[in-house]
């Protein structure tokens, strides 16, 4: 991870680390006239975990759709293991997923289905698990997110906020996943489960080598629990280093983010974004 | 104001006003009012027919039932001749309507349903083409798409002695569609009876395996166990009766056609017309239904790498069917009502068969009596189905 440009409004990597296990080159991904991602250059190792903070509306979900393959990128590249993944030429889209786990915002765990199909959907339908070995897979990795044997056989609608979390993140690790994003995995939960969860996902990641991003709100978890964080606003990245660079930082849209201030460059006035009205 | 006002620690005793002013007691006779107009306006009507009726020396009750028809009906589902009684006859137009109602219904979830996909279509020609359908056939009063199909069948296709034979023993003419049927055999009723004993069976083992499903992730080929039931028991029941092969064949004979089993115009006219005004109403409740599914469940799918067919078939209309179902079955409901529009094309429903034998015997209110339950039972039966299969398939809310 190379030092952000502290002086500069919008601060880029200055040279990226072209071994970087993940990177993004100038990512950029427009919603109809607007721009939504412009030009984000980020880069990662293997095991590193970032926390992507920042204002509603800055881009962090679609950031992370975009490199679980939700959305296609318009411009730029996402490089995994030096391999763009994001060329539709290449022929490796399919590979890709395979490689990243997601857990979404509001979990989007499917209701149709018990917990434990839930979890093992992906490796079932891509049958490299069948039958007992899936339902036992889905016991363990149920296991490792703390939730037992019973609650496999129960729908998403039955658990509680904090189970549907565990489960959302059970389904992300099922395959064994080398990038692991997670958008606001704490958002709504009583701060001793945030807690929790947040050092469940880093003894998960650390066993395993993943490398984590995670979008959250939670500017403490945000500043002691992940080795970078990243600041985005209206689309782009505003700074990004290491943690311990934090305080040091002068960047007044970091300050006011990690404040809270409501005085500062972040507007919160609403506006008109193409169609949607943006808070 | 003084008279109010309640003297320190002082009890008022209560006058009359007090309890025409208090809420609850106003409350009790309002309703009693109330039910007492409704009885006796019920009380006025009831005796002034009564009156009316002994005047025109028409007797009441459902005596007449018994009575012969002796009206013929174009086509029945059971044995009837002119000289049956009038229970008879209303039992044939019951079956005809339910006969048309039933058809019907699958008929149009089937349609609907392809429509309904089609409108979210992807391919422009698919979603366009959708549209129109919807847009046209749902915008028509259904009565005059009846009119139409009565119009065209009949015209659009030849007279008895050049029928037209689209494949080999089916005969299309100006007096509806004949095709051959196997001659009546017992054998035919063991298979109904196997036929039903499968579905019960397959019931069952669709239930035992989804639990085993879940408890031990052994995964049971549902599909083929219950087709391999169903076709398996049916052909036993084939066997055992003597697997007869005697077919009855429609054959022009003098200047119409004999033997087979004839699809009337009227029918078809009925059928189609329903079926597709109704498609429309459940195209729209099926788009409806993927529509309201977040688009959350589309990207987690995406996210895992899954298929989009999978996607759709697995976890999409799954889930769309809880919003579905409740709105299904007030179409299915409307078809079965529409149906008694029959009666406009001439096909012998429940309300065609009524209307002659009211003008008949002059028994209005009691054939009324007669129809209007049948279709408030028929109603209810459905509902009472549907909402029984909504408690199945129904996903609570997150």
């Amino acid at each position: 991870m190379t030092l952000p440009n502290d002086t500069a409004n919008i601060a880029e990597t200055a040279t990226p680390d072209a071994s970087a296990f993940l990177r993004l080159e100038k990512t950029g991904k427009n919603f109809g006239q607007n721009i939504v991602l412009d030009n984000v250059s980020l880069s990662l190792d293997r095991g590193q975990t970032m926390a992507i903070i920042g204002p509603s509306a800055a881009g962090k979900s679609v950031l992370l759709k975009c490199l679980a393959g939700v959305y296609e990128i318009d411009r730029g590249e996402i490089l995994i293991a030096g391999k763009n993944v994001a060329d539709k030429a290449d022929g490796n889209q399919g590979h890709w997923t395979d490689k990243i786990g997601m857990l979404f915002q509001q979990n989007a765990l499917f209701d149709s289905l018990p917990v434990w199909q839930n979890v093992c959907f992906q490796l079932i339908e891509n049958g490299s698990l069948k039958g007992k070995q899936a339902r036992d897979k889905a016991v363990e990795l149920l296991g490792l997110v703390g939730l037992d044997a019973d609650s496999s056989i129960l729908r998403p609608s039955d658990l509680s906020g904090g189970m549907q979390k565990r489960v959302g993140i059970a389904r992300a690790i099922a395959n064994d996943p080398e990038i692991l994003l997670l958008d606001n995995p704490t958002a709504g939960l009583d701060p001793v489960l945030s807690n929790h969860i947040e050092n469940m996902i880093e003894t998960i990641a650390k066993k395993r080598m993943t490398t984590v991003i995670t979008v959250t709100n939670d500017m403490t978890i945000a500043r002691t629990r992940y080795d970078f964080l990243t600041m985005m606003h209206e689309g782009r990245v505003y700074w990004s280093g290491p943690r311990d660079q934090i305080d040091h930082a002068k960047n007044p849209h970091l300050a006011q983010m990690l404040s809270g201030s409501s005085q500062g460059p972040i507007s919160m006035r609403t506006q008109n974004r193409g169609q949607h009205l943006v808070a | 104001m003084s008279k109010t006002q309640k003297a320190p620690g002082g009890v008022r005793s209560k006058g009359l006003t007090d309890y025409l002013n208090d809420e609850n007691v106003r409350a009790v006779i309002y309703q009693i009012v109330a039910i007492a107009l409704v009885i006796l306006a019920g009380w006025y009507l009831v005796s002034n027919t009564l009156a009316n009726l002994e005047r025109q020396n028409i007797s009441t009750g459902y005596g007449f039932l018994n009575l012969e028809a002796s009206f013929g009906i174009s086509e029945s589902m059971i044995d009837y001749t002119p000289q049956s009684n009038y229970a008879t006859a209303l039992m044939v137009g019951f079956l005809n309507t339910v006969k048309v109602a039933f058809l019907g219904i699958i008929l149009c979830t089937i349609i609907g349903t392809i429509f309904g996909v089609a409108r979210l279509s992807s391919n422009w020609i698919v979603r366009k083409l959708a549209t129109v359908y919807v847009e046209t056939f749902r915008n028509i009063p259904v009565l005059l798409q009846l009119f139409f199909w009565y119009a065209i069948i009949p015209n659009a296709f030849p007279a008895a002695r050049n029928a037209f034979q689209p494949l080999p023993d089916v005969l299309l003419t100006n007096r509806g569609m004949y095709i051959p049927v196997p001659v009546a055999d017992n054998a035919y009723d063991f298979m109904g009876i196997a036929a039903i004993i499968a579905f019960i069976v397959i019931y069952f083992i669709n239930k035992w395996a989804t639990k085993r499903l879940d408890a031990t992730g052994q995964p049971f080929p549902i599909v083929w166990a219950s087709l391999g039931i169903f076709f398996g028991l049916v052909l036993i029941a084939y066997l055992i009766g003597g697997a007869p092969t005697a077919m009855d064949i429609p054959a022009l004979k003098g200047f119409n056609i004999q033997g087979g089993y004839n699809i009337s115009p009227e029918f078809m006219s009925v059928l189609i017309g329903l079926t597709i005004y109704t498609s429309t109403y459940v195209a729209e409740v099926v788009r409806s239904g993927i529509q309201a599914v977040p688009t959350g469940q589309w990207e987690a799918a995406e996210s895992l790498g899954l298929k989009r067919s999978i996607a759709l078939r697995k976890i999409i209309l799954p889930q769309s069917m809880r919003v579905a179902i409740p709105p299904l079955t007030n179409q299915y409901l409307n078809l079965t009502k529409n149906s008694s529009l029959a009666v406009a094309v001439g096909y012998p429903d429940l309300v065609s068969v009524s209307n002659t034998t009211m003008n008949q015997t002059g028994q209005a209110i009691e054939a009324i009596s007669i129809y209007m339950a049948v279709y408030l039972g028929l109603s209810l039966t459905t509902s009472l189905f549907m909402n029984w299969f909504n408690k199945k398939m129904a996903l609570v809310e997150r």
